[in-house]
Protein backbone atom coordinates (compact mmCIF):
# COMPACT_ATOMS: atom_id res chain seq x y z
CA UNK A 1 0.00 0.00 0.00
CA UNK A 2 1.78 3.42 -0.64
CA UNK A 3 0.97 5.96 2.09
CA UNK A 4 1.11 10.04 1.85
CA UNK A 5 1.24 11.76 4.61
CA UNK A 6 0.80 15.55 5.21
CA UNK A 7 3.21 16.09 2.07
CA UNK A 8 4.54 19.36 0.99
CA UNK A 9 6.36 20.01 -1.78
CA UNK A 10 8.23 22.76 -3.24
CA UNK A 11 10.37 24.08 -6.01
CA UNK A 12 13.44 26.05 -5.74
CA UNK A 13 12.34 26.64 -2.01
CA UNK A 14 9.53 29.14 -3.41
CA UNK A 15 6.83 27.57 -5.47
CA UNK A 16 4.58 25.64 -3.19
CA UNK A 17 3.09 23.14 -5.48
CA UNK A 18 1.97 20.14 -3.40
CA UNK A 19 0.29 21.26 0.59
CA UNK A 20 -0.23 18.95 3.41
CA UNK A 21 -1.64 16.17 0.98
CA UNK A 22 -2.81 12.51 2.54
CA UNK A 23 -4.20 10.19 0.47
CA UNK A 24 -4.06 6.21 0.37
CA UNK A 25 -3.42 3.40 -2.72
CA UNK A 26 -4.94 0.62 -1.21
CA UNK A 27 -3.26 -2.50 -2.96
CA UNK A 28 -5.54 -3.95 -5.63
CA UNK A 29 -7.54 -0.37 -6.12
CA UNK A 30 -7.45 1.94 -8.34
CA UNK A 31 -7.30 5.09 -7.15
CA UNK A 32 -7.66 8.61 -9.00
CA UNK A 33 -6.68 12.39 -8.54
CA UNK A 34 -8.39 14.52 -10.09
CA UNK A 35 -7.24 18.59 -10.25
CA UNK A 36 -6.58 21.19 -13.20
CA UNK A 37 -3.62 22.61 -14.55
CA UNK A 38 -0.80 23.26 -11.70
CA UNK A 39 -2.81 21.26 -9.04
CA UNK A 40 0.07 19.27 -8.21
CA UNK A 41 -0.69 16.04 -10.20
CA UNK A 42 2.95 15.72 -11.18
CA UNK A 43 4.43 16.96 -8.68
CA UNK A 44 3.03 13.95 -6.46
CA UNK A 45 3.37 11.32 -8.93
CA UNK A 46 7.58 12.99 -9.10
CA UNK A 47 7.31 12.67 -5.34
CA UNK A 48 6.36 8.55 -5.44
CA UNK A 49 9.10 7.95 -8.53
CA UNK A 50 11.68 9.59 -7.29
CA UNK A 51 12.26 12.42 -10.01
CA UNK A 52 11.00 15.19 -7.98
CA UNK A 53 15.22 16.20 -7.98
CA UNK A 54 15.63 16.44 -11.54
CA UNK A 55 12.93 19.56 -11.26
CA UNK A 56 14.78 20.82 -8.40
CA UNK A 57 11.60 19.90 -6.15
CA UNK A 58 12.00 18.99 -2.83
CA UNK A 59 9.91 17.46 0.00
CA UNK A 60 9.76 19.87 2.77
CA UNK A 61 7.83 17.70 5.31
CA UNK A 62 5.61 14.55 5.54
CA UNK A 63 6.21 11.43 4.39
CA UNK A 64 5.57 8.83 1.53
CA UNK A 65 6.23 4.95 2.25
CA UNK A 66 5.06 2.44 -0.16
CA UNK A 67 4.50 -1.26 1.99
CA UNK A 68 6.04 0.30 4.48
CA UNK A 69 9.50 1.58 2.74
CA UNK A 70 10.06 5.31 2.82
CA UNK A 71 10.32 6.84 -0.68
CA UNK A 72 11.28 10.46 0.03
CA UNK A 73 15.22 9.69 0.42
CA UNK A 74 14.90 7.03 -2.96
CA UNK A 75 16.43 7.87 -6.02
CA UNK A 76 14.15 7.06 -9.49
CA UNK A 77 15.89 3.44 -10.23
CA UNK A 78 15.50 2.21 -6.31
CA UNK A 79 11.77 2.92 -6.55
CA UNK A 80 11.21 0.75 -9.85
CA UNK A 81 12.67 -1.84 -7.72
CA UNK A 82 10.28 -1.70 -5.39
CA UNK A 83 7.70 -1.78 -7.64
CA UNK A 84 6.43 1.50 -8.62
CA UNK A 85 6.65 2.57 -12.07
CA UNK A 86 5.32 5.86 -13.19
CA UNK A 87 3.82 6.66 -16.72
CA UNK A 88 5.30 10.28 -17.60
CA UNK A 89 2.26 13.00 -18.94
CA UNK A 90 2.68 13.32 -22.65
CA UNK A 91 4.32 9.97 -22.87
CA UNK A 92 7.63 10.83 -23.61
CA UNK A 93 8.25 7.41 -25.74
CA UNK A 94 11.58 7.15 -27.51
CA UNK A 95 10.83 8.26 -30.47
CA UNK A 96 14.24 6.96 -32.29
CA UNK A 97 14.00 3.60 -30.27
CA UNK A 98 11.60 0.54 -31.61
CA UNK A 99 8.83 -0.38 -30.28
CA UNK A 100 10.70 -3.37 -29.04
CA UNK A 101 13.70 -1.20 -27.94
CA UNK A 102 10.98 0.84 -25.99
CA UNK A 103 9.66 -2.05 -24.26
CA UNK A 104 13.25 -3.73 -23.29
CA UNK A 105 14.03 -0.08 -21.87
CA UNK A 106 11.12 -0.27 -20.18
CA UNK A 107 12.55 -3.45 -18.50
CA UNK A 108 16.06 -1.97 -17.85
CA UNK A 109 14.78 -1.45 -13.91
CA UNK A 110 13.65 -5.61 -13.80
CA UNK A 111 16.62 -7.89 -13.22
CA UNK A 112 14.69 -11.05 -13.45
CA UNK A 113 14.68 -12.40 -16.67
CA UNK A 114 11.99 -14.27 -16.60
CA UNK A 115 9.85 -11.93 -15.01
CA UNK A 116 10.70 -9.51 -17.59
CA UNK A 117 9.43 -12.34 -20.55
CA UNK A 118 6.78 -12.68 -19.33
CA UNK A 119 5.74 -9.40 -18.95
CA UNK A 120 6.98 -9.27 -22.51
CA UNK A 121 3.91 -11.66 -23.22
CA UNK A 122 1.67 -9.77 -21.53
CA UNK A 123 2.43 -6.42 -23.16
CA UNK A 124 1.93 -8.12 -26.71
CA UNK A 125 -1.26 -9.70 -25.48
CA UNK A 126 -2.45 -6.93 -24.42
CA UNK A 127 -1.66 -4.68 -27.01
CA UNK A 128 -1.69 -6.82 -30.42
CA UNK A 129 -0.28 -3.27 -32.40
CA UNK A 130 3.00 -3.45 -30.37
CA UNK A 131 3.79 -6.69 -31.62
CA UNK A 132 2.93 -6.18 -35.26
CA UNK A 133 4.89 -2.79 -34.80
CA UNK A 134 7.83 -3.95 -33.11
CA UNK A 135 10.91 -3.21 -35.37
CA UNK A 136 8.76 0.33 -35.93
CA UNK A 137 10.54 3.35 -34.74
CA UNK A 138 8.50 4.86 -31.84
CA UNK A 139 8.43 8.38 -33.70
CA UNK A 140 6.12 6.65 -36.15
CA UNK A 141 2.71 5.38 -33.84
CA UNK A 142 -0.31 7.39 -33.90
CA UNK A 143 -0.96 9.46 -30.31
CA UNK A 144 -3.23 6.48 -29.15
CA UNK A 145 -0.50 3.60 -30.19
CA UNK A 146 2.22 5.78 -28.68
CA UNK A 147 0.10 5.92 -25.19
CA UNK A 148 -0.26 2.11 -25.44
CA UNK A 149 3.72 1.34 -25.75
CA UNK A 150 4.28 4.06 -23.10
CA UNK A 151 2.10 1.88 -20.36
CA UNK A 152 3.13 -1.08 -21.99
CA UNK A 153 6.65 -0.25 -21.19
CA UNK A 154 6.02 0.67 -17.73
CA UNK A 155 5.01 -2.55 -17.43
CA UNK A 156 7.71 -4.73 -18.55
CA UNK A 157 9.13 -3.63 -15.24
CA UNK A 158 6.19 -5.64 -13.88
CA UNK A 159 5.09 -2.89 -11.17
CA UNK A 160 2.81 -3.56 -7.88
CA UNK A 161 1.33 0.11 -8.45
CA UNK A 162 1.02 1.84 -11.74
CA UNK A 163 1.39 5.44 -11.42
CA UNK A 164 -0.19 6.95 -14.73
CA UNK A 165 -0.04 10.89 -15.57
CA UNK A 166 -3.13 11.52 -17.66
CA UNK A 167 -3.33 8.81 -20.11
CA UNK A 168 -5.82 10.79 -22.02
CA UNK A 169 -4.08 13.96 -23.06
CA UNK A 170 -4.78 14.73 -26.50
CA UNK A 171 -6.39 11.36 -27.09
CA UNK A 172 -9.94 11.69 -29.13
CA UNK A 173 -12.80 10.12 -27.14
CA UNK A 174 -13.18 6.85 -28.58
CA UNK A 175 -9.29 6.25 -27.75
CA UNK A 176 -9.95 7.37 -24.15
CA UNK A 177 -12.41 4.85 -23.69
CA UNK A 178 -9.45 2.03 -24.68
CA UNK A 179 -7.48 3.69 -22.27
CA UNK A 180 -9.93 3.58 -19.33
CA UNK A 181 -10.87 -0.74 -20.21
CA UNK A 182 -7.11 -0.94 -20.22
CA UNK A 183 -6.13 0.13 -16.82
CA UNK A 184 -8.85 -2.04 -15.64
CA UNK A 185 -7.68 -5.05 -17.41
CA UNK A 186 -3.98 -3.92 -16.05
CA UNK A 187 -5.68 -3.53 -12.75
CA UNK A 188 -7.92 -7.25 -12.36
CA UNK A 189 -4.65 -8.81 -13.48
CA UNK A 190 -3.76 -7.41 -10.13
CA UNK A 191 -1.68 -4.32 -10.51
CA UNK A 192 -2.79 -1.79 -8.19
CA UNK A 193 -3.01 2.15 -10.03
CA UNK A 194 -2.90 5.96 -9.44
CA UNK A 195 -4.86 7.14 -11.58
CA UNK A 196 -4.01 11.21 -12.41
CA UNK A 197 -6.28 12.58 -14.45
CA UNK A 198 -8.48 15.68 -15.78
CA UNK A 199 -10.80 13.40 -17.62
CA UNK A 200 -12.68 12.88 -14.58
CA UNK A 201 -15.25 11.06 -16.97
CA UNK A 202 -12.87 7.99 -17.48
CA UNK A 203 -11.10 8.36 -14.08
CA UNK A 204 -14.32 7.89 -11.75
CA UNK A 205 -15.67 5.29 -14.58
CA UNK A 206 -12.64 2.88 -13.70
CA UNK A 207 -11.09 4.24 -10.32
CA UNK A 208 -12.62 2.59 -7.04
CA UNK A 209 -11.58 5.87 -4.86
CA UNK A 210 -10.59 9.59 -5.89
CA UNK A 211 -9.35 12.39 -4.79
CA UNK A 212 -9.52 16.31 -5.92
CA UNK A 213 -6.88 18.29 -5.77
CA UNK A 214 -6.88 21.79 -5.72
CA UNK A 215 -3.92 23.96 -5.96
CA UNK A 216 -2.05 21.58 -3.93
CA UNK A 217 -4.03 20.71 -1.35
CA UNK A 218 -6.85 17.50 -1.49
CA UNK A 219 -10.26 19.07 -1.86
CA UNK A 220 -12.22 16.18 -1.63
CA UNK A 221 -12.07 12.55 -1.45
CA UNK A 222 -13.87 9.12 -1.24
CA UNK A 223 -15.43 6.79 -3.13
CA UNK A 224 -15.37 7.15 -7.02
CA UNK A 225 -18.84 6.72 -7.76
CA UNK A 226 -20.09 8.24 -4.90
CA UNK A 227 -17.62 11.78 -5.47
CA UNK A 228 -18.64 11.62 -9.44
CA UNK A 229 -22.50 12.59 -7.41
CA UNK A 230 -21.27 15.36 -5.56
CA UNK A 231 -22.00 19.05 -7.01
CA UNK A 232 -18.36 20.10 -6.86
CA UNK A 233 -17.36 17.47 -9.39
CA UNK A 234 -20.63 17.64 -11.46
CA UNK A 235 -19.75 21.12 -11.94
CA UNK A 236 -15.58 21.51 -12.42
CA UNK A 237 -14.66 18.35 -13.74
CA UNK A 238 -18.11 16.93 -15.63
CA UNK A 239 -18.91 19.59 -17.42
CA UNK A 240 -22.55 20.28 -16.11
CA UNK A 241 -22.60 23.50 -15.57
CA UNK A 242 -24.14 24.52 -18.56
CA UNK A 243 -20.99 25.11 -20.51
CA UNK A 244 -18.20 22.46 -21.63
CA UNK A 245 -18.31 18.62 -22.82
CA UNK A 246 -18.43 16.27 -20.60
CA UNK A 247 -14.68 15.24 -19.82
CA UNK A 248 -13.07 18.42 -21.88
CA UNK A 249 -9.62 19.76 -20.35
CA UNK A 250 -10.41 22.60 -18.44
CA UNK A 251 -8.25 25.70 -18.36
CA UNK A 252 -8.56 27.43 -14.81
CA UNK A 253 -6.39 30.41 -13.30
CA UNK A 254 -4.48 27.62 -11.31
CA UNK A 255 -3.95 29.82 -8.72
CA UNK A 256 -4.60 32.84 -6.51
CA UNK A 257 -1.56 33.82 -6.02
CA UNK A 258 -0.82 34.61 -9.51
CA UNK A 259 -3.77 36.03 -10.14
CA UNK A 260 -3.31 38.93 -7.15
CA UNK A 261 0.26 39.27 -9.27
CA UNK A 262 -1.12 40.07 -12.24
CA UNK A 263 -3.92 42.61 -11.02
CA UNK A 264 -1.25 43.90 -8.67
CA UNK B 1 46.69 6.93 -59.79
CA UNK B 2 48.75 4.68 -57.93
CA UNK B 3 49.52 7.99 -55.74
CA UNK B 4 45.87 8.51 -55.32
CA UNK B 5 45.42 4.99 -54.61
CA UNK B 6 47.65 5.05 -51.79
CA UNK B 7 47.24 8.14 -50.55
CA UNK B 8 43.19 6.87 -49.67
CA UNK B 9 44.69 3.68 -48.10
CA UNK B 10 46.54 5.70 -45.78
CA UNK B 11 43.85 8.29 -45.06
CA UNK B 12 41.31 5.17 -44.53
CA UNK B 13 43.82 3.60 -41.96
CA UNK B 14 44.58 6.91 -40.77
CA UNK B 15 40.77 7.89 -40.37
CA UNK B 16 39.63 4.77 -38.43
CA UNK B 17 41.98 5.93 -36.25
CA UNK B 18 40.39 9.14 -35.34
CA UNK B 19 36.68 7.29 -35.52
CA UNK B 20 37.86 5.20 -32.66
CA UNK B 21 38.93 8.20 -30.68
CA UNK B 22 35.50 10.63 -32.12
CA UNK B 23 33.17 7.38 -31.21
CA UNK B 24 34.63 8.11 -27.60
CA UNK B 25 33.34 11.71 -28.22
CA UNK B 26 30.20 11.27 -29.37
CA UNK B 27 29.41 8.47 -26.59
CA UNK B 28 30.20 10.81 -23.92
CA UNK B 29 28.73 13.22 -25.47
CA UNK B 30 25.25 11.41 -25.69
CA UNK B 31 25.59 10.30 -21.95
CA UNK B 32 26.65 13.32 -20.37
CA UNK B 33 26.07 16.05 -21.99
CA UNK B 34 29.51 16.77 -21.70
CA UNK B 35 31.94 17.70 -24.92
CA UNK B 36 34.97 16.83 -23.76
CA UNK B 37 38.08 17.69 -24.10
CA UNK B 38 40.04 15.25 -22.00
CA UNK B 39 40.28 13.11 -24.94
CA UNK B 40 43.80 14.19 -25.87
CA UNK B 41 45.78 13.87 -22.58
CA UNK B 42 43.81 10.51 -22.70
CA UNK B 43 45.05 9.58 -26.05
CA UNK B 44 48.89 10.84 -25.04
CA UNK B 45 48.55 8.68 -21.48
CA UNK B 46 47.42 5.53 -23.36
CA UNK B 47 50.37 5.70 -25.26
CA UNK B 48 52.61 7.22 -22.50
CA UNK B 49 51.70 3.67 -20.47
CA UNK B 50 52.07 1.24 -22.81
CA UNK B 51 55.50 2.57 -24.01
CA UNK B 52 56.95 3.03 -20.56
CA UNK B 53 55.55 -0.61 -19.45
CA UNK B 54 56.79 -2.23 -22.27
CA UNK B 55 60.81 -2.30 -21.24
CA UNK B 56 59.67 -4.05 -17.90
CA UNK B 57 56.30 -6.29 -18.46
CA UNK B 58 56.60 -7.09 -22.48
CA UNK B 59 54.27 -5.54 -25.41
CA UNK B 60 51.22 -7.38 -24.63
CA UNK B 61 50.94 -6.82 -21.25
CA UNK B 62 51.90 -3.41 -21.46
CA UNK B 63 49.06 -2.87 -23.98
CA UNK B 64 46.36 -4.01 -21.89
CA UNK B 65 47.71 -2.42 -18.77
CA UNK B 66 48.23 0.60 -20.65
CA UNK B 67 44.27 0.35 -22.03
CA UNK B 68 43.31 -0.59 -18.27
CA UNK B 69 44.64 2.35 -17.19
CA UNK B 70 43.25 4.80 -19.45
CA UNK B 71 39.92 3.18 -19.08
CA UNK B 72 40.45 4.09 -15.58
CA UNK B 73 41.68 7.26 -15.86
CA UNK B 74 38.69 8.48 -17.86
CA UNK B 75 36.41 6.29 -14.99
CA UNK B 76 37.69 8.42 -12.26
CA UNK B 77 37.51 11.50 -14.26
CA UNK B 78 33.54 10.63 -14.92
CA UNK B 79 32.67 9.61 -11.15
CA UNK B 80 34.81 12.38 -9.62
CA UNK B 81 34.27 15.40 -11.73
CA UNK B 82 31.58 14.77 -14.24
CA UNK B 83 29.05 12.53 -12.25
CA UNK B 84 29.06 15.81 -9.29
CA UNK B 85 28.49 18.70 -11.97
CA UNK B 86 25.79 17.05 -13.84
CA UNK B 87 22.95 20.01 -14.61
CA UNK B 88 25.69 22.58 -15.18
CA UNK B 89 25.87 24.28 -18.22
CA UNK B 90 27.54 22.38 -21.38
CA UNK B 91 29.68 25.23 -21.61
CA UNK B 92 30.85 25.27 -18.06
CA UNK B 93 31.31 21.30 -18.07
CA UNK B 94 33.39 21.88 -21.49
CA UNK B 95 35.98 24.29 -19.99
CA UNK B 96 35.98 21.46 -16.77
CA UNK B 97 37.17 19.15 -19.16
CA UNK B 98 39.64 21.51 -20.79
CA UNK B 99 40.97 22.10 -16.90
CA UNK B 100 41.19 18.40 -16.57
CA UNK B 101 43.35 17.95 -19.54
CA UNK B 102 45.64 20.49 -18.66
CA UNK B 103 46.41 18.52 -15.07
CA UNK B 104 46.82 15.36 -16.63
CA UNK B 105 48.60 16.75 -19.73
CA UNK B 106 51.41 18.77 -17.59
CA UNK B 107 52.03 15.89 -15.59
CA UNK B 108 52.92 13.52 -18.15
CA UNK B 109 55.01 15.91 -20.01
CA UNK B 110 56.77 16.16 -16.97
CA UNK B 111 57.09 12.53 -16.86
CA UNK B 112 58.05 12.21 -20.55
CA UNK B 113 60.49 15.08 -20.00
CA UNK B 114 63.29 14.66 -22.43
CA UNK B 115 62.69 11.62 -22.99
CA UNK B 116 61.73 9.75 -26.70
CA UNK B 117 59.73 6.80 -25.75
CA UNK B 118 58.69 3.99 -28.15
CA UNK B 119 56.11 1.88 -28.48
CA UNK B 120 57.98 -1.50 -29.60
CA UNK B 121 55.33 -2.84 -31.96
CA UNK B 122 56.44 -6.40 -32.95
CA UNK B 123 55.38 -5.57 -36.10
CA UNK B 124 58.12 -3.29 -36.36
CA UNK B 125 57.76 -0.39 -39.34
CA UNK B 126 57.96 -1.72 -42.06
CA UNK B 127 55.40 -1.35 -45.18
CA UNK B 128 52.98 -4.13 -46.40
CA UNK B 129 53.03 -3.10 -50.61
CA UNK B 130 51.27 -4.14 -53.32
CA UNK B 131 52.49 -3.13 -56.32
CA UNK B 132 53.44 0.02 -56.07
CA UNK B 133 50.82 1.34 -53.74
CA UNK B 134 52.00 1.45 -50.18
CA UNK B 135 51.20 1.18 -46.56
CA UNK B 136 53.00 0.54 -43.22
CA UNK B 137 52.31 -2.70 -41.85
CA UNK B 138 51.39 -0.44 -38.22
CA UNK B 139 48.45 1.11 -40.66
CA UNK B 140 47.54 -2.16 -42.08
CA UNK B 141 47.06 -3.78 -38.26
CA UNK B 142 45.76 -0.38 -36.83
CA UNK B 143 42.77 -0.32 -39.41
CA UNK B 144 42.08 -4.61 -39.05
CA UNK B 145 41.81 -3.82 -35.24
CA UNK B 146 39.97 -0.55 -36.22
CA UNK B 147 37.54 -2.27 -38.18
CA UNK B 148 36.30 -5.08 -35.58
CA UNK B 149 36.42 -2.34 -32.53
CA UNK B 150 34.12 -0.46 -34.80
CA UNK B 151 31.78 -3.04 -35.91
CA UNK B 152 31.89 -4.28 -32.22
CA UNK B 153 31.05 -1.05 -30.47
CA UNK B 154 28.13 -0.22 -33.05
CA UNK B 155 26.75 -3.98 -32.76
CA UNK B 156 26.72 -3.25 -28.65
CA UNK B 157 25.25 0.61 -29.47
CA UNK B 158 22.65 -1.65 -31.59
CA UNK B 159 21.67 -4.74 -29.82
CA UNK B 160 23.11 -4.90 -25.81
CA UNK B 161 20.70 -4.00 -23.01
CA UNK B 162 23.93 -0.73 -22.78
CA UNK B 163 22.95 0.35 -25.98
CA UNK B 164 19.64 0.89 -25.58
CA UNK B 165 19.94 2.26 -22.14
CA UNK B 166 22.75 4.69 -23.35
CA UNK B 167 20.43 5.76 -26.11
CA UNK B 168 16.98 5.95 -24.28
CA UNK B 169 18.68 8.45 -21.84
CA UNK B 170 20.16 10.43 -24.11
CA UNK B 171 16.83 10.79 -25.76
CA UNK B 172 14.96 11.62 -22.83
CA UNK B 173 17.34 11.30 -19.69
CA UNK B 174 14.00 11.41 -17.13
CA UNK B 175 11.69 9.28 -18.82
CA UNK B 176 14.81 6.84 -18.89
CA UNK B 177 15.84 7.15 -15.19
CA UNK B 178 11.68 6.48 -14.59
CA UNK B 179 13.02 3.28 -16.04
CA UNK B 180 15.07 2.19 -13.40
CA UNK B 181 18.17 3.10 -16.05
CA UNK B 182 20.90 4.54 -13.95
CA UNK B 183 22.26 8.03 -15.84
CA UNK B 184 25.29 7.81 -13.95
CA UNK B 185 26.51 4.39 -14.76
CA UNK B 186 25.57 4.72 -18.23
CA UNK B 187 27.45 7.86 -17.99
CA UNK B 188 30.64 6.00 -16.38
CA UNK B 189 30.58 3.40 -18.60
CA UNK B 190 30.67 5.50 -21.69
CA UNK B 191 33.81 7.33 -20.43
CA UNK B 192 35.18 3.54 -19.74
CA UNK B 193 34.56 2.48 -23.33
CA UNK B 194 35.78 6.08 -24.60
CA UNK B 195 38.80 5.87 -22.96
CA UNK B 196 39.32 1.99 -24.20
CA UNK B 197 39.09 3.55 -27.64
CA UNK B 198 41.35 6.32 -27.22
CA UNK B 199 44.27 4.03 -25.88
CA UNK B 200 44.13 1.85 -28.42
CA UNK B 201 43.58 4.37 -31.23
CA UNK B 202 47.22 5.65 -29.08
CA UNK B 203 48.79 2.21 -29.72
CA UNK B 204 48.33 2.52 -33.44
CA UNK B 205 49.11 6.65 -33.78
CA UNK B 206 52.75 6.58 -31.87
CA UNK B 207 53.67 3.94 -34.98
CA UNK B 208 54.93 4.29 -38.16
CA UNK B 209 54.77 6.28 -40.00
CA UNK B 210 54.47 8.88 -37.18
CA UNK B 211 57.12 8.83 -34.58
CA UNK B 212 57.25 7.17 -30.86
CA UNK B 213 55.38 9.00 -27.70
CA UNK B 214 55.98 12.86 -27.41
CA UNK B 215 53.43 15.35 -26.54
CA UNK B 216 52.82 16.03 -30.29
CA UNK B 217 50.67 12.89 -29.99
CA UNK B 218 47.91 14.79 -28.31
CA UNK B 219 47.46 17.11 -31.49
CA UNK B 220 46.34 14.06 -32.90
CA UNK B 221 43.50 13.48 -30.88
CA UNK B 222 42.70 17.34 -31.36
CA UNK B 223 42.38 16.31 -34.94
CA UNK B 224 39.46 13.75 -33.80
CA UNK B 225 37.52 16.56 -32.45
CA UNK B 226 36.28 17.95 -35.86
CA UNK B 227 35.58 14.49 -37.20
CA UNK B 228 33.25 14.30 -34.34
CA UNK B 229 31.86 17.40 -34.60
CA UNK B 230 31.45 17.13 -38.76
CA UNK B 231 29.54 14.39 -38.43
CA UNK B 232 27.28 15.43 -35.76
CA UNK B 233 28.12 15.61 -32.32
CA UNK B 234 25.68 12.36 -31.12
CA UNK B 235 25.71 10.76 -33.60
CA UNK B 236 27.85 7.19 -33.81
CA UNK B 237 27.62 6.96 -37.52
CA UNK B 238 28.37 10.55 -37.94
CA UNK B 239 31.68 9.88 -36.07
CA UNK B 240 32.78 6.96 -38.11
CA UNK B 241 32.19 9.07 -41.55
CA UNK B 242 33.56 12.34 -39.84
CA UNK B 243 36.33 9.87 -39.02
CA UNK B 244 37.38 8.76 -42.17
CA UNK B 245 36.67 12.03 -43.81
CA UNK B 246 39.12 13.70 -41.79
CA UNK B 247 41.42 10.79 -42.11
CA UNK B 248 41.29 10.61 -46.36
CA UNK B 249 41.49 14.73 -46.59
CA UNK B 250 44.51 14.55 -44.48
CA UNK B 251 46.74 11.84 -45.98
CA UNK B 252 45.41 13.52 -49.33
CA UNK B 253 46.69 17.20 -48.23
CA UNK B 254 49.79 15.72 -46.73
CA UNK B 255 50.57 13.36 -50.62
CA UNK B 256 49.94 16.38 -52.60
CA UNK B 257 51.51 19.32 -50.55
CA UNK B 258 53.84 19.86 -53.25
CA UNK B 259 50.91 20.24 -55.80
CA UNK B 260 49.41 22.55 -52.56
CA UNK B 261 52.57 24.53 -51.60
CA UNK B 262 50.81 27.70 -52.72
CA UNK B 263 48.31 26.87 -49.53
CA UNK B 264 52.01 27.10 -47.62
CA UNK B 265 53.83 23.75 -45.90
CA UNK B 266 51.91 21.78 -43.13
CA UNK B 267 48.74 22.32 -44.88
CA UNK B 268 47.47 18.82 -44.28
CA UNK B 269 47.99 19.82 -40.36
CA UNK B 270 44.95 22.54 -40.78
CA UNK B 271 43.10 20.17 -43.27
CA UNK B 272 40.57 18.90 -40.88
CA UNK B 273 39.53 21.87 -39.65
CA UNK B 274 39.25 23.71 -42.79
CA UNK B 275 36.64 20.38 -43.44
CA UNK B 276 35.41 20.71 -40.34
CA UNK B 277 34.36 24.64 -41.36
CA UNK B 278 32.72 23.55 -44.77
CA UNK B 279 30.58 21.31 -43.60
CA UNK B 280 29.40 22.83 -40.73
CA UNK B 281 28.60 26.11 -42.76
CA UNK B 282 25.99 24.04 -44.86
CA UNK B 283 25.01 21.68 -41.67
CA UNK B 284 25.20 23.10 -38.59
CA UNK B 285 24.77 20.24 -36.87
CA UNK B 286 27.24 18.08 -38.73
CA UNK B 287 26.43 15.57 -41.44
CA UNK B 288 24.10 13.16 -39.01
CA UNK B 289 23.76 15.33 -35.84
CA UNK B 290 20.75 15.89 -34.50
CA UNK B 291 21.77 18.65 -31.92
CA UNK B 292 23.07 22.11 -32.33
CA UNK B 293 25.62 22.52 -29.48
CA UNK B 294 23.71 25.51 -28.50
CA UNK B 295 19.84 24.09 -28.28
CA UNK B 296 21.37 21.49 -25.87
N1 LIG C 1 10.02 22.16 -12.42
C1 LIG C 1 9.26 23.07 -11.79
N2 LIG C 1 9.82 24.19 -11.29
C2 LIG C 1 9.07 25.12 -10.66
N3 LIG C 1 7.75 25.02 -10.49
C3 LIG C 1 7.12 23.93 -10.97
C4 LIG C 1 7.85 22.91 -11.65
N4 LIG C 1 6.98 21.95 -12.03
C5 LIG C 1 5.77 22.36 -11.60
N5 LIG C 1 5.85 23.54 -10.97
C6 LIG C 1 4.75 24.27 -10.34
O1 LIG C 1 4.14 23.45 -9.37
C7 LIG C 1 2.74 23.56 -9.42
C8 LIG C 1 2.14 22.19 -9.66
O2 LIG C 1 2.55 21.71 -10.93
P1 LIG C 1 2.23 20.26 -11.47
O3 LIG C 1 2.99 20.09 -12.71
O4 LIG C 1 2.44 19.29 -10.39
O5 LIG C 1 0.68 20.37 -11.78
P2 LIG C 1 -0.28 19.38 -12.55
O6 LIG C 1 -1.44 19.18 -11.68
O7 LIG C 1 0.45 18.19 -13.00
O8 LIG C 1 -0.71 20.25 -13.80
P3 LIG C 1 -1.03 19.81 -15.32
O9 LIG C 1 -2.42 19.31 -15.33
O10 LIG C 1 -0.92 21.07 -16.08
O11 LIG C 1 -0.03 18.80 -15.71
C9 LIG C 1 2.43 24.56 -10.52
O12 LIG C 1 2.22 25.81 -9.92
C10 LIG C 1 3.66 24.58 -11.35
O13 LIG C 1 3.86 25.85 -11.93
MG1 LIG D 1 0.88 17.37 -14.78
Amino acid sequence: MLSIDALHVTYGGAVQAVRGVSMEVPDGKVVAVLGSNGAGKTTLLRTISGTLRLHRGKVESGSVTFDGADLVSRDPAQAVRLGLVQVPEGRRIFGRLTVEENLRAGGMGNRDKAAKSKAQDRVYDMFPVLKERSSQRGALLSGGEQQMLAIGRALMASPKLLLLDEPSLGLAPRIIGQIGEVIAEINRQGTSVLLVEQNATMALGVADLAYVLDVGEVSLSGDARQLSQTDEVQRLYLGHDGGGEAGERRVRVPSGKKLSRWTA
Amino acid sequence: MTQFLSLLLNGISLGALYALIALGFVIIFKSSEVVSFTHGSLLLLGAYSIARLSDSIGFLPAVVVGILITALAAFVIERLIINRLRGAAVISLAIVTIGVDIIILTELIRQIGSDILNVPHPWGGESFRVGSIGLSQNRLIAFVVAAVLIAAFFAAFKYSSWGIAMRASAEDGETAALMGIRQGRVSALAWVVAGVLAAVAALFLVGSPTPGVSPTAYAVALRAFPAAILGGLDSTGGALVGGLLIGIAEAMAAGYQDQLLFLGRGFSAVVPFIVMIAVLMFRPSGLFGTKELTRV
